[in-house]
């Protein structure tokens, strides 16, 4: 019965161990500069596919709460950010590596680097506004409100302006995609599970913050009522 | 026809060259140690599912106890 309900966990574990074993040993384009790193690609990409998707169920649930008005809608979709948040520092921070090997520094100020830094910024402030408000509709209310600001402010930042300026990102610069890499049928074998495995295990994370903050409300609920 | 055939014979070595001059892990591969590389990371896997299920298991526990806390 466990393993009928999370079955999806298990396939996320397959693909992730998958994603290690065949992301090293298989064949990828002999490119300079980028060499072995190319396998990055792997790792450092699922970061952003899983984090954008965290972040449109986040704001799919904040748009729930705003027409129901039930706070369970709310929780999820806090938790939802939450998870997502934490795949966009580690996209930076893997990116930050990445750069430091093929572009010379962590930081080379590029439009997408800058992007995602101020969306992480973003969310960041989502939580603050979160931690500051006491009250649970009004938090609820606020902050649900807010993360559709959040994710219209992502758009631009991470899909629109990258494109309109000249990245050092590949697939920057008017085309979207991934350009070279995306012709390499070879790496697109190891790619593809790779996202659905890091996808898979973000929704995992977030479903364990979704479970916990509904317990947690519970329990809140049952020490209002033994008081008054 | 021949003509074709050395523009061909001209790339495919172009290509083959190239490929030969960029340099990859090649040495660490021949020598087995990229598998050091790929045991150490699915140790780190195991070690996060591990953790996740554990994490599970404790939420599952604490759904239950919330539960039954209800009900009383």
């Amino acid at each position: 019965m466990v393993a009928m309900k999370s079955w999806w966990k298990v396939l996320s574990i397959l693909l992730l161990v998958y994603t290690v074993i065949g992301g090293f040993l298989l064949e990828v384009p002999r490119l300079a500069i980028i060499n072995e790193s190319i396998r990055g690609l792997y790792f450092h990409v699922p970061m952003w596919f899983t984090m954008i998707l965290l972040f449109v169920l986040s704001v799919l649930f904040a748009v729930r709460y705003l027409s129901r008005h039930d706070l369970v809608y709310d929780r999820i979709s806090a938790s939802f950010a939450q998870a997502g948040l934490v795949f966009g520092i580690l996209g930076i921070l893997t990116g930050m590596v990445w750069a430091n090997y093929t572009w010379g520094t962590p930081w080379h100020g590029d439009p997408k680097q800058n992007g995602s830094a101020i969306t992480a910024l973003i969310y960041l402030a989502y939580f603050v506004l979160r931690g500051s408000l006491d009250n649970q509709e009004q938090r609820a209310r606020l902050s649900s409100v807010y993360t559709i600001f959040a994710f219209a402010a992502m758009i631009p930042l991470i899909f629109v302006i990258p494109r309109m300026s000249s990245s050092m990102h590949p697939g920057s610069g008017g085309n979207p995609g991934f350009n070279m890499y995306d012709l390499d049928s070879s790496m697109r074998k190891v790619f593809y599970p790779a996202v659905t495995g890091w996808i898979l295990l973000g929704i995992w994370i977030s479903s364990i913050l979704i479970r916990i903050r509904n317990a947690e409300e519970k329990i809140v609920d049952l020490e209002y009522e033994k008081n008054s | 026809m021949k003509k074709i055939l050395n523009i061909l014979v001209f790339f495919l070595s172009a290509r083959l060259g190239f490929s030969q001059e960029v340099e990859m892990a090649d040495n660490m591969r021949a020598e087995g140690k990229i598998y050091v590389v790929i045991a150490i990371l699915l140790l780190i896997l195991t070690g996060l599912f591990f953790y996740l299920f554990m994490l599970d298991r404790k939420a599952t526990r604490l759904e239950k106890k919330v539960d039954e806390m209800l009900k009383k």
